[in-house]
């Protein structure tokens, strides 16, 4: 009897749960905003299936009903990746120790 | 064109560089490498999808458009947006996210050829099945983050909504929800398929509207849960390891954030859910209201109180944010340390709208990280201080927590504010704060009261220092 790659997939996804739950307690308080806000950059890794959709169109028509969909969930997954990474670049670049000489 | 294989070990690759993304956050020194790591991620699946169709035909071009378009969009929002909206752009982040896995559900759903699910009318059950979890998780996660965002914003009132039946409709919707999956399933048509989408938006708009501003820390990090689960659900349809594995990691972030805040609130996850709470039936505490005496006083009472102490402790909340005072109060603690006082900031989990929110208002105005305290951290010292400056806040402080078990919040975590030598207490007026109930701290033989708009009394106290 063979194993159903479904089967795989889910061990995956229990063992990426765990490794979420025990990462994301370690995370200081102070920084689960930037938390937020790379959370929601790195989910928006569904544009590898917007891409595929995208591009699912035969040549004659690129933007038939389907990849309609696909084109329009890339540029809403760039908004999040663009603008999920850069803000949390920003505000991770104002967390400052304090100066020793004041 | 490179293997199937191939391309899902870079996947599994990019799904352990955002492992390390969020691992980098355990400590501000490591946070900029962990962000940097999840770029390299994202670059690196992106890179994959492109190379694992080959297909660079006429289509390929529009892809790069359409990518472009959002980049720009995001990367202007990402500089544009002031660090007091972030809970704002947060929630409208996530429901972009929601949207694209609905969008990238339905593309899926109509043309199933193209990600070797079946044909249309044939699709593989278990694909359907997960394409259909994905699709209304991210329909819920999308109307609810437009209403959490409209409120947030403040075009939507942040009081709750409720009316009759609310719950008994919330569940019927939900149960439906679950029969036409069954049918959707069964029977593969598209017409259940879109009434699946319409009655998802549906829901997830009737989850968020009855609850209240102040517990929007709960909602968003709930939401941030479910874009979370629904790009897992997605994965799981396209069979992308770095998609299931990121939408573990999100989902479970999410849901630990959101159990935080409840505990911060001493509140359970359904309490909060259900809504409803800090709704307008403050009948019993307005009677014996007038009759409490307040000291209240002004900048230079306060300048002098502040001069004459040895540390001071200040206590923002989400007030600071309102009134944009995160530099004013920086600058009138700079004064006071010129002056060899010692100050350190208190927040408590909840403060503000949405978690951190403080820490990160304080980063931007300069506040080194270290002088800034989570609850448990600094509770313990209110007593050795002789000043506390509220400025802000106002259930997080309020004693009645602790000792009144007939008040709403009897059992949250408060800050000990009172035990300090004295309490300043900026605020616009007596008001109650959200949970509709009366901080007994303001009455307090050692509380000074200080009416006025936070950035302006904070400008003026320096001033007089």
């Amino acid at each position: 009897m063979e194993i159903d790659p479904f089967i795989f997939r889910l061990s995956i996804f229990i063992l990426s749960i765990f490794i979420g739950y025990y990462v994301v307690w370690s995370v200081t308080p102070s920084l689960h905003t930037p938390l937020m806000s790379v959370t929601n950059a790195i989910s928006s890794v569904i544009i590898v299936g917007a891409i595929i959709a995208g591009l699912a169109g035969n040549f004659e028509s690129i933007f038939n009903f389907s990849s309609i969909f696909g084109f329009l969930a890339i540029s809403l997954a760039a908004i999040n990746i663009f603008g999920g990474f850069l803000v949390t670049q920003r505000m991770l670049a104002m967390y400052k120790k304090k100066k020793k000489d004041r | 064109m490179i293997s199937a294989n191939l391309s899902a070990i870079f996947y599994l690759i990019s799904g352990v560089l955002f492992i390390l993304a969020l691992r980098g956050l355990s400590s501000p020194e490591t946070s900029r490498q962990g962000n940097f790591f999840g770029i390299i991620g994202m670059v690196i699946a992106i890179t994959v999808t492109f190379l694992s169709i080959g297909n660079f035909s006429s289509g390929f071009i529009y892809v790069l458009i359409f990518l472009l378009v959002g980049g720009i969009i995001g990367a202007f929002i990402a500089y544009k947006i002031p660090m007091t909206a972030m809970p704002e752009l947060v929630a409208g982040f996530h429901s972009l996210v929601g949207l694209a896995a609905v969008f990238v559900a339905i593309s899926a759903f109509l043309n199933p050829e193209a990600f070797n699910l079946g044909s249309i009318g044939n699709i593989k059950l278990g694909s359907l099945i997960e394409m259909s979890i994905g699709a209304a998780v991210g329909a819920i996660t999308f109307s609810g983050s437009i209403i959490a965002f409209l409120k947030l914003q403040g075009i939507m009132s942040g009081s709750p909504i409720t009316f009759r039946g609310q719950h008994p409709l919330n569940a019927l919707i939900l149960v439906s929800i679950i029969i036409v999956t069954y049918f959707l399933c069964s029977t593969q048509s598209s017409n259940l398929f879109w009434i699946l989408l319409v009655i998802s938006f549906l829901i997830g708009f009737l989850l968020i509207i009855p609850i209240g501003g102040a517990d929007m820390p709960v909602v968003i990090s709930m939401l941030n849960s479910y874009s979370g689960w629904a790009a897992a659900g997605i994965g799981f349809t396209l069979e992308n390891t770095a998609l299931i594995i990121t939408g573990a990691l999100v989902g479970s972030s999410g849901a630990i954030l959101s159990y935080i805040m409840c505990k911060g609130m001493n509140r359970s996850f359904f309490n909060v859910i259900l809504g409803g709470f800090g709704a307008t039936d403050q009948s019993s505490p307005t009677e014996n209201k007038e009759q409490k005496p307040v000291k209240s006083g002004n900048a230079e009472d306060a300048a002098f109180l502040m001069k004459n102490a040895s540390s001071v402790i200040i206590v923002p909340g989400y007030g600071m944010a309102v009134a944009q005072a995160q530099h004013a109060l920086r600058e009138m603690v700079d004064t006071l340390k010129k002056n060899d006082i010692k100050v350190s900031y208190a927040i408590h989990p909840v403060a503000g709208r949405m978690p951190g929110h403080m820490n990160v208002l304080l980063a931007e105005a300069n506040v080194p990280y270290d002088e800034v305290f989570e609850l448990e951290e600094i509770n313990n010292d209110f007593a050795n201080t002789d000043v506390a400056f509220v400025i802000g806040a106002n259930d997080v402080t309020n004693p009645a927590a602790k000792s009144d078990p007939q008040s709403p919040i009897y059992g949250m975590p408060v800050l000990d504010v009172e035990k300090c030598k004295s309490v300043l207490f900026v605020k616009r007026s007596l008001s109650p704060g959200y949970a509709g109930i009366d901080n007994d701290l303001f009455y307090k033989e050692n509380t000074l009261m200080l009416f006025a708009d936070a950035k302006k009394m904070t400008e003026d106290i320096t001033k007089n220092l």
